[in-house]
């Protein structure tokens, strides 16, 4: 859980750094990142029409109102799983390419199909997980899948692979309730893009249409533009991994 | 040893200590299932086969095994036979 929320904080972000970023979502029948993004009101064609040649891209990427540079792919409502082909996948992202600096793919749940479609053409790959057993077995699956089914992998090149674990809450880590973020990063043993904290923000960034990078007083907010800083290669340390210790002051305004 | 850690040292694992050790096992198997050749599973049905020609036996009581080291590869056989 998370991905979406991911993509469109991490692509934001890639944006407001000045990079030309589009982010595609590649949840065929179940489309949200259109409202993630508040642009669902704007969606006139998506990522099936242009692969169908029904629409050009022109036509069909929506430009973010709030951030220069960035664009929105929306995904088809259409119930046919099979509308995406790789074919079809590959031409529209070559041109893209020619165009954008970064192309983030928001991958549908699971490893199936759509998942592979997803990652099939990377050249990185940001797995998002959760401190939960299931989340972090199928994260070790999609490291397989990226590791041997890839076109990287195809060609015996590697994807880079990094961590990002969301939901985190230090509290229960502490009561040892929930997996630590040394925990996951010992099991799936990639290196750590970072750690978002579990937050309200999220909830009302997503009521609000707005991807929760842009509410910078927000813990999770923070952390996620910290990642994108650590994606060029800046050393940020970790935060929000401890439980916040209270301060007399807020103690005794009971905050 | 304070008193207080004496008390903690006598808690049952935690939750989140189960489920790491969960994770490792499930995780390890789970990679090293990936990384064999696809024909072991294809020879394990064979060798499956063969045996039941002799034997009654379920197909959890046939095993096989890669383990690649840097100088040989190892092909365990684990065949459970019934009483
Ligand atoms: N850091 C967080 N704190 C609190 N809630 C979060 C956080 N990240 C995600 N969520 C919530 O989790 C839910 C799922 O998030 P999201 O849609 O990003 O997941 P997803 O992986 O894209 O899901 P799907 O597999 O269905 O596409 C949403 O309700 C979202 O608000
Ligand atoms: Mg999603």
């Amino acid at each position: 859980m998370g991905k979406t929320t991911t993509s469109a904080s991490i692509g934001t972000g890639l944006a407001q750094r000045g990079h030309k970023t589009v982010i595609i979502d590649f949840d065929v029948g179940l489309r949200n990142l259109d409202l993630i993004m508040g642009c669902e009101r704007r969606v006139v064609y998506d990522f099936v029409n242009v692969i169908n040649g029904e629409a050009n891209l022109k036509q069909t990427l929506i430009k973010d109102k709030r951030v220069d540079n960035l664009y929105i792919l929306p995904a088809s409502q259409t119930r046919d799983k099979d509308a995406l082909t790789q074919e079809g996948v590959e031409k529209v992202l070559d041109e893209l390419s020619e165009d954008f600096d970064f192309i983030v793919c928001d991958s549908p749940a699971g490893i199936e199909r759509g998942a592979q479609m997803a990652l099939y053409f990377a050249d990185m790959a940001v797995v998002v997980t959760n401190p939960e057993v299931s989340s972090v077995r199928d994260s070790d699956r999609i490291l397989g899948i990226l590791q041997s089914k890839s076109r990287k992998a195809e060609k015996g090149e590697v994807v880079e692979e990094k961590l990002l674990l969301t939901r985190y809450n230090p509290e229960r880590v502490e009561e040892g309730e929930m997996l630590s973020v040394e925990d996951v990063k010992e099991i799936l043993a990639i290196e750590l893009l970072g750690v978002i904290p579990e937050s309200e923000a999220v909830l009302k960034a997503s009521n609000q249409g707005s991807p929760v990078i842009l509410d910078s007083d927000s813990n999770s907010g923070q952390a996620y533009a910290d990642a994108v800083g650590r994606l060029f290669g800046e050393e940020i340390e970790h935060r929000f991994l401890d439980v916040e210790k209270k301060g007399f002051f807020k103690r005794l305004m009971g905050a | 040893m304070s008193i207080f850690s004496y008390f903690r040292s006598q808690k049952k694992p935690s939750s989140a200590s189960v489920a790491k050790e969960r994770l490792q096992i499930i995780v390890a198997h789970e990679r090293n299932k990936r990384e064999q050749p696809e024909y072991i599973e294809k020879m394990q049905q064979e060798i499956l086969a063969v045996i039941r020609k002799y034997v009654e036996i379920d197909d959890e009581q046939v095993k096989v095994n890669l383990d690649n080291n840097d100088e040989c590869s190892i092909l365990e056989l684990n065949v459970t036979l019934p009483e």
